[in-house]
């Protein structure tokens, strides 16, 4: 074919799309949700590699520096044993994220699960697993939390540890008392897309049930899920640090930043910079989760003209 | 309200109450630890003793008849014996209850007069600028935990207040000074914990209204109402907020468990003398009974609010009682 050499078509690009695009374009036009995403990551990249950088270790005990406001030697000063703050909050962290994000998967894992169950079985399946998510909706999660911690924090500690047996025992407890929700999402889209031709279209096919949900239903409920998933990170954190806040959580060797709050709430007066800096970093993680995840709703949710 | 709809509602509440039983007894049921733990341990005590005691007490029972057992007693208002306060388990959260009810209730009212207005205000100018204020103050109340809310009020109010401003941080039972003086002091000494609850329970109902007002505005009998010519505030007030109210009653309602939790750490925090710091004082104290009577309380009131929020729903909007 001759090509001819007078008029060159400009090839503009076909312009992509695809759902995980589109939902981005959306995302970075909540300009909170945006500044959020910036102030979490760089909160993590703290967390994970601020210890490898600030050698300061957590439970080195200084009294000739004990109580001290912010100064070059502890930017986040020291606390009543003379300890670093920074490292400590650093370290404490991990734990505390961690926590949030173990529990947000038990409870998505347990939500899908008994949603799909429930949103593909109907009758009395069905109304048995609702009746129980809104029994548990109606439990009062605190002091259950407490009253189960109270009853078996010995024993998990005697099979798995101190820490590991804390550590488990929260994430299965706050995961556990957060599924409703979860359920209640993904039975709702479940019961609106099982009707719809595509999923017809597989059963026509000979799909079992469970390549139904698996394959052609959850990747079309998972918007919901993960909105409601961000969420449930903030409200674990918020769990976990209230526990170690009430003095129930982690041991005190474990400065999680409700821990470090914890100790530090006796020398409001004296030594303010412990309580505010701990509480300061509560308050930005959960912050900045609630607000991603309001970005993401925006930016999930197909019928919202962006 | 028709009478057959509350007999139906009421009748719910029987497997709730059930039910929560149930999942207390269990969790003392396979928790770890034997109340005879400590005799087995102690070589004074012989072995036929410790048996018998066993057997007296009904240890050896079958599970389900400890839990018939159980059930019965607590029905009967039998809630065991403290062992740190010496005294009846229900006469000592009798004694407590009161307290964390008022501080609860005056929270929720705080919250109420703050959030309706802000909310309104923002539904009715959606996106302005008061509107975006209102929402990222929001985000900030209810991410702010209520630990945290509460020490910086005492570092604010207690410590570095002007002498005249000052707020006590710990919360008195015994109020020196008598008529007027001591109704001032307890309201003084109310102010901080109720603030802390109020605000974080104000903050997330703010978008709650603003979402269900938002939904009602664009209803067709809004416009009929403008059209009529009726002035724009009374179009708010007598056609909007009254029907946009209505789901909030419930969300109200649904709120009330995280209330308590909030409800625990605050007394806790400003050493308010409620069944919340009970809970956390026996826990610490391993005083079992105590712990397992206030939880149960606890889970009794969110039951209780739930029902008087079903039954406000249906009485606000009959079409519900008819489903």
């Amino acid at each position: 074919m001759a090509a001819s050499p007078a008029v060159v078509v400009p090839q503009r690009k076909a312009q992509r799309f695809s759902p995980g695009l589109e939902a981005w374009r959306r995302f970075r036009r909540h300009k909170l949700a945006m500044a959020s995403a910036v102030v979490l990551l760089s909160i993590v990249a703290a967390i994970v590699f601020g210890p490898f950088v600030w050698r300061v270790p957590i439970n080195e005990i200084d009294f000739a520096a004990k109580l001290q406001g912010p100064s070059w030697g502890h930017p986040l000063g020291t606390d009543d044993l003379g300890q670093d703050v920074l490292a400590r909050l650093l370290y404490g962290g991990r734990v505390s994220l961690a926590v949030g994000l173990c529990a947000m998967l038990v409870a998505c894992f347990v939500g899908v699960l008994i949603g799909s169950l429930a949103g593909m079985s109907r009758g009395s399946v069905d109304a048995v697993l609702m009746w129980l998510a809104d029994f548990f909706l109606s439990l009062p999660a605190l002091p259950l939390l407490l009253l189960i911690i109270y009853l078996f924090r010995e024993a998990l500690k005697n099979v798995l540890g101190p820490e590991g047996g804390v550590f488990v025992m929260i994430v299965l407890v706050i995961g556990g008392l957060r599924w409703m929700p979860v359920a209640r999402l993904v039975r709702a889209q479940i019961l609106s897309i099982r009707e719809k031709e595509f999923v017809e279209a597989a059963r026509a096919l000979g799909a079992s049930k469970l390549r139904q949900v698996v394959r052609h239903i959850l990747p079309n409920a998972l918007g919901p899920v993960i909105v409601a998933g961000t969420i449930d990170v903030a409200a674990a954190i918020i769990a976990e640090s209230t526990l170690s806040f009430l003095g129930l959580g982690f041991p005190p060797d474990i400065p999680t930043w409700g821990r470090v709050l914890f100790d530090a709430k006796d020398y409001l007066d004296i030594a303010p910079h412990w309580a505010l800096f701990s509480g300061a970093a509560i308050f930005l993680a959960v912050l900045t989760i609630n607000f991603i995840g309001d970005g993401l709703r925006d930016a999930l949710d197909p019928r919202r003209v962006l | 309200m028709s009478r057959q709809y509350l007999i139906r509602r009421l009748l719910i509440v029987v497997p709730s109450m059930l039910g929560i039983s149930l999942l207390l007894f269990t969790v003392l049921a396979l928790a770890p630890g034997d109340p005879f733990g400590e005799l087995a341990s102690n070589p004074a005590v012989p072995p036929e003793v410790r048996a018998a005691l066993r057997a007296k007490f009904g240890l050896d029972d079958p599970v389900w008849s400890r839990y018939l057992h159980w059930l019965v007693a607590m029905l009967r208002g039998d809630w065991g014996f403290s062992f740190v306060s010496r005294m009846n388990v229900d006469t000592l959260i009798l004694q407590r209850l009161p307290t964390t009810l008022v501080v609860i209730g005056s929270a929720q009212l705080l919250a109420i007069v703050v959030a309706l207005p802000v909310g309104v205000l923002a539904a009715t100018k959606p996106y302005s600028l008061f509107d975006q204020i209102a929402n990222t103050l929001a985000f900030i109340g209810f991410s702010l935990p209520t630990f945290f809310t509460g020490l910086l009020l005492i570092l604010v109010f207690s410590i570095h207040a002007p002498e005249w401003m000052q707020l006590p941080f710990v919360y008195r039972a015994d109020v020196a000074g008598t008529g007027w003086r001591f109704y001032w002091e307890h309201v003084r000494q109310s102010i901080m914990p109720v603030m802390v609850l109020g605000l974080f329970q104000g903050a997330s109902l703010v978008r709650y209204v603003r979402s269900a007002v938002l939904d009602v505005i664009r209803l067709d009998y809004v416009t009929t109402a403008r059209s009529k010519g009726i002035g724009e505030r009374k179009v708010i007030i007598k056609h909007v907020v009254r029907t946009a109210l209505i789901p909030v009653v419930t969300l109200v309602a649904l709120q009330m468990p995280i209330v308590f939790g909030g409800a625990i750490v605050t007394e806790q925090i400003f050493r308010v003398p409620g069944i919340g710091s009970l809970l956390i004082s026996s826990i610490l104290a391993n005083d079992t009974p105590v712990v397992m009577g206030v939880t149960f309380v606890f889970a009794c009131l969110v039951v209780f609010f739930n029902l008087m929020a079903d039954l406000i729903y249906a009485w606000l909007d009959p079409r519900i009682a008819f489903r």
